[in-house]
């Protein structure tokens, strides 16, 4: 089942609707704006009828595949299910209708909400205070360090120039310090998977600003050297950033302030069940201890007496990272997520997360070659038997292969340090019955790379189109759509 | 896996062919075969330095993104454009066609700290 582009459906001449004549005098284009600022030919707008717009896109929307049509491993992204109660929440008339210039004294139930959110995630990370602002993770992670930047600057602190990232990091870490001007410094990760720490202490000295970390690392395991860790950055006059996106695994059990993070940013959308990406916008507050609040963006939400206002007197501030006070429906899904869930909730959420991932790593780890032999967290990482190898089979023709299953495949070939690399993150979610099926789905999909190789090969055969061709795609890219 | 005797190798798998003051330096076959399809190598400019250990580029196949590692320290006096606009050579020919760089080395006794072909092969099985 393939389906035509909006552009190629149609007749010329075609139309969805017809405006009626306009009240008002039509002045020519080109009185109105010099002619070099004016196209020569109309574009090539698609031309079709209401009916078969509305068909075209509901034809699109039934191949697309989410967490609502089914189970979705994704590691390290948590595609978790997000509750419908936060989406009426967001829609409620006085938040979704709310103007960002209504006066303070006009929006208390917002900026209540706002601040209570703040105080919230302050709780959970143990960290002292919180902006909203950003729009993402990454944005976060930008915010973050800028802040850090700052904060050395106003010590005095300007040799400060390199930042430390393990090589099981997020990507997104080594290019947040490059774009905040910071030169990049990789530490290997041990055999047990955490941060090798003679190899951390050769790096550490005064020109280092700050240790960036995840906590569990991508890997899915807990960093248990942490407060060692923490030290030795601390005592060679040094900050540690946390990377939040595996708070999920740990929330109500272990703090990242109390573990010597000075930073954090968080990703709603994985943790508090805000939607992705492509259901955005998204949300990436950032946390900090005390001595690092005079950074935080402006404004702040704070409170006084029993009103809520929004707080610009911040000399210190690195400014505003985002217009307004950050994506504010994406907050609303949030603080709704937190209040349904409560303290004792949210705790077995993690406790549900990584029950989830041992689980699914148990019954597989027969199966495939599991390198880091440990209680996981929320994930895990895992690679194909060697017979996979010796047939030809990688880990992308096993995802392929699972696309016919009816499951979304799981992350691969991250992290790097992996060889071919699958990463399995089940999410709290899930159900016994899902996780078992789709062991048993891939424990068959193991047997078909043994026995008929030749079939992963060639999946996925059940899609609306076969295998892509990532090389073409990669090497020579399509971008744009012309007519013939 | 092919590893000629020849060349010196380095741990981040690039090669280098040694000839007088010059080293051609260049990815493994090993490393090619791992990163899979490449589709975008960015190299340095002639007259740029190079510092041992240091990245002097990058290379990136549909999988995953390298840095390149410069083996030995010095001046760029020579860079193959063939990679750059075709990738699919670094694949098909990693030690001929799909060399990257040559570098007028500025202390050519780093080259002791590189591996030979044995030590280079003797790696990469441990590795795997």
């Amino acid at each position: 089942m393939t389906e035509k582009l909006i552009f190629e459906l149609g007749s010329p001449g075609r139309r969805g609707v017809e405006f009626p004549a306009g009240d008002v005098p039509a002045t020519a284009l080109h009185e109105l704006l010099p002619r070099e600022y004016l196209r020569e030919q109309s574009p090539p707008l698609p031309e079709v009828g209401e009916l078969d717009a509305v068909r075209h896109y509901v034809r699109l929307s039934r191949m697309n595949f989410g967490v609502d049509v089914g189970f979705y491993p994704l590691g390290s992204c948590t595609m978790k299910y997000n509750p419908k109660v936060a989406e009426d929440a967001a829609a409620l008339n006085g938040f979704a209708n709310l103007h960002p210039y209504q006066p303070a004294e006009l929006s208390q139930g917002a900026l209540r909400l706002m601040y209570e959110t703040q105080q919230d995630l302050a709780e959970i990370t143990g960290m002292d205070a919180f902006t909203l602002q950003p729009a993402a993770g990454a944005h976060g992670e930008m915010t973050g360090m800028l802040m850090i930047k700052a904060y050395l600057e106003s010590k005095g602190e300007t040799g400060r120039t390199k930042v430390i990232v393990p090589d099981s990091a997020h990507g997104t870490n080594p290019a947040t310090a490059t774009l905040c001007g910071f030169q990049v410094v990789e530490v290997k990760s041990d055999e047990r998977g955490g941060v090798d720490l003679a190899a951390l202490k050769q790096v550490l000295g005064p020109d280092v600003a700050a240790l960036m970390l995840t906590n569990p690392s991508t890997l899915g395991l807990f960093e248990d050297h942490i407060i060692e860790i923490a030290d030795l950055v601390h005592r060679a006059g040094g900050l540690l950033y946390y990377d939040g996106a595996n708070l999920n695994a740990i929330m109500g059990y272990a703090r990242p302030g109390d573990m010597g993070f000075d930073v954090v940013h968080l990703n709603l959308h994985k943790t508090f069940g805000t939607p992705h990406g492509g259901g955005g916008p998204g949300a990436g507050p950032v946390g900090v201890k005390a001595e690092l609040e005079p950074f935080l963006p402006k404004p702040v939400v704070i409170k006084q007496g029993d009103s809520y206002l929004l707080d610009y007197k911040r000399p210190q501030s690195i400014g505003r990272v985002k217009a307004f006070y950050g994506n504010f429906g994406v907050v609303v899904k949030a603080y709704t997520y937190l209040r349904a869930l409560g303290g004792r909730g949210l705790k077995q959420v993690s406790e549900f997360a990584v029950l989830n991932a041992n689980y699914l790593m148990k019954r597989l780890s027969n199966h495939l070659r599991i390198p880091y032999r440990r209680v996981c967290m929320h994930e895990f990482v895992a690679s194909p038997p060697r017979e996979c190898k010796e047939r030809g089979i990688k880990t992308l023709d096993i995802a392929k292969r699972l696309l016919d299953y009816g499951y979304h495949p799981p992350t691969v070939y991250f992290p790097l340090i992996v060889e071919e690399a699958i990463m399995i993150e089940p999410t709290e979610t899930e159900s016994k019955e899902t996780l078992d099926r789709f062991a048993d789905s891939l424990i068959k999909v193991l047997e078909e790379a043994r026995e008929n190789p030749e079939t992963l090969k060639n999946a996925p055969y059940t899609t609306p189109v076969r295998r892509l061709d990532e090389v073409a795609a990669a090497r020579k890219p399509v971008l744009g759509w012309f007519p013939e | 896996m092919n590893v000629p005797v020849e060349l010196k190798y380095s741990r981040e798998h690039e090669w280098v062919r040694v000839e007088g003051n010059r080293a051609i330096i260049g990815i493994t076959d090993f490393a090619q075969e791992s990163m899979g399809d490449i589709v975008f190598v960015e190299l340095p400019s002639v007259g740029d330095t190079v510092e041992a250990e240091e990245p002097f580029g990058v290379v990136e196949s549909v999988k995953t993104a390298s840095d390149l590692y410069a083996p030995v320290s010095g001046e760029v006096v020579e860079v193959n454009n063939e990679p750059v606009d075709a990738p699919e050579v670094i694949n098909q020919d990693p030690y001929g066609k799909g060399w990257m760089i040559v570098v007028e080395m500025s202390d050519p006794s780093q080259l002791e700290n590189l591996l030979s072909a044995e030590q280079y092969k003797a790696m990469v099985e441990e590795q795997a």
